[in-house]
């Protein structure tokens, strides 16, 4: 990998702290994937650069940086509208040290589709001087459980061969955390207020992993930015497969989801020790897999915690902690119960 | 009739073009984090997990670049033998 040195903050060593991913023509290495942080300190830098405006503490930028890491060479990324995007890119600055390429709010996945078409007609005809040229999106929620999803289903369907990652903060949070399809039920947004009439949204989280599972394409993976390693390889398998990969990552929004901005990853951890959010991946040839903590819970049950300590920690779910609002917490446990009962039957490597 | 304008005459999107490490955004922060290297095992992890990329590996610590750390303190909550304090901003 040829890189350009930026002239920031110049450490040690003469190694510099920043770098565009600048790859020869030519070029055939693929980049190995690294766990050994300190190498991978001292050979990658990720596919965003500081100065992004994302809030202190947006799981985001950490979503798209360790799943950068995981990158094999020359990436094109492709952003939908949403805070990402918007804080990544504000005119004139960039915070990408990749090609990035944004259109809308409802297209990621057609605009990939378009990309990947692109590459594939330079190649055919001599003009791409590399072997491969990987195509990552990155979209929000809102982007993809909802308005983005007929263009997610349709590049899907059609078989586009990129990775497309989604990072679900659980609302509109660009626009000031509005109510999803991905916000879950009795979380307070602007769009589901709690008070005397209505206890948050009222409605059930889509199962959006499960609707790409049933587009039988190549890959499908939940992942979080707190289990890294698993992550990291998910997106390796997921960018290595011919043919669309969906990645469902939970992205903790510290504003939206009002909690400290030190416990992004804390909030995030919580999400999978309750079962709240199962780590799994799934391919046609083995079906569903449990990954990481999910695995281990599966094999020791008594690690899976009760939801209260996920929704303890976050000002969306305060009102859920009154003793009035009981009912509704033994509610939420029950269909996270239900939902980890029918993966464990799911799960080709669940113990039985 | 105007003659209809081709695809190459489409006015073409925005290009970002300026770096956005020109952007400091080290002024956001209310609270700072500070290393104790007596404690720092060299891990990693909070160079791992920085959101601002503001923790760099300089090839014998982690040292932090307060231009861009916004102080959030994840790497305070993360960093396994509590090397990392908050302070305020003075
Ligand atoms: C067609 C269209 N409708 C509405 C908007 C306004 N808009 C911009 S970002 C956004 C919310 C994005 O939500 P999500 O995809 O969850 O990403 P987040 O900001 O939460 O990361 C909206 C509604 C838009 N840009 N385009
Ligand atoms: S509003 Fe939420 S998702 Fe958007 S930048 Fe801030 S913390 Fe991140
Ligand atoms: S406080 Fe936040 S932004 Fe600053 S170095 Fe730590 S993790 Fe990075
Ligand atoms: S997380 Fe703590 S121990 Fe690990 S490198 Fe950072 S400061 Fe050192
Ligand atoms: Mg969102």
């Amino acid at each position: 990998m040829v890189v350009k040195t930026l002239p920031e903050f110049p450490v040690k060593k003469g190694e510099p702290a920043y770098k565009l991913w600048i790859f020869e023509p030519g070029e055939k290495k693929e980049m190995p994937l690294v766990f050994n942080l300190r190498q991978l300190a001292e050979t990658r830098r990720p596919a965003l650069l500081p100065g992004h405006r994302l809030c202190a503490g947006c799981a985001a930028p950490i979503v798209v940086k360790l799943a950068s890491f995981a990158f094999r060479g020359p990436t094109i990324v492709v952003t939908a509208t949403g805070c990402l995007e918007v804080s990544s890119t504000i005119f004139p600055y960039t915070s990408w040290a990749v090609p990035w390429i944004h259109n809308a709010f409802e297209n990621a996945a057609a605009t990939a589709s378009g990309v990947e078409a692109a590459l594939k007609a330079l190649k055919k005809t001599g003009r791409l001087p590399y072997d491969h040229v990987d195509v990552v999106v990155f979209a929000g929620d809102g982007g993809t459980f909802d308005i983005g999803l007929q263009s997610l289903s349709g590049a899907a369907e059609r078989g586009h061969d990129f990775l497309y990652i989604l990072y679900d903060n659980e609302a509109y949070m660009n626009t000031g955390i509005q109510r999803s399809a991905g916000t879950p039920k009795y979380a307070w947004t602007t769009t589901s207020p709690v008070g005397s009439v209505l206890p948050g949204k009222m409605e059930n989280k889509k199962p959006i992993a499960e609707i790409m599972v049933a587009h039988r394409i190549p890959y499908v993976a939940t992942a979080t930015p707190a289990h890294w390693m698993d992550f990291m390889k998910k997106v390796r398998k997921g960018i290595e497969v011919e043919g669309p990969a969906f990645i469902h990552t939970l992205s903790s929004c510290d504003r939206g989801w009002r909690h400290d901005t030190a416990l992004t990853l804390e909030v995030t951890r919580r999400a999978v020790d309750t079962c709240y959010f199962p780590l799994w991946e799934w391919t046609p040839q083995s079906g569903y897999m449990l990954t990481d903590r999910s695995l281990a819970i599966a094999r020791n049950p008594k690690l899976k915690q009760p939801i209260e300590k996920y929704l303890e920690l976050q000002g969306r779910f305060r009102h859920l902690l009154k003793p009035e609002n009981k009912h509704l917490v033994k509610e939420l446990q029950e269909l996270v119960d239900a939902a980890w009962e029918e993966l464990l039957r799911k799960a080709s490597n669940a113990p039985r | 009739m105007a003659q209809q304008a081709g695809w190459r005459s489409l006015p073409k999107g925005g290009v970002a073009f300026r770096l956005s490490t020109d952007y400091k955004t080290g002024d956001w922060r209310a609270l700072k984090p500070v290393i104790d290297y007596n404690k720092c095992t060299k891990c990693m992890l909070c160079w791992l997990f920085c959101p601002d990329m503001a923790i760099v590996w300089d090839g014998e610590n982690v040292v932090v670049n307060y231009d861009y750390c916004k102080g959030c303190g994840i790497c305070a909550n993360e960093c396994p033998v509590k090397a990392i304090s908050m302070v305020p901003e003075a």
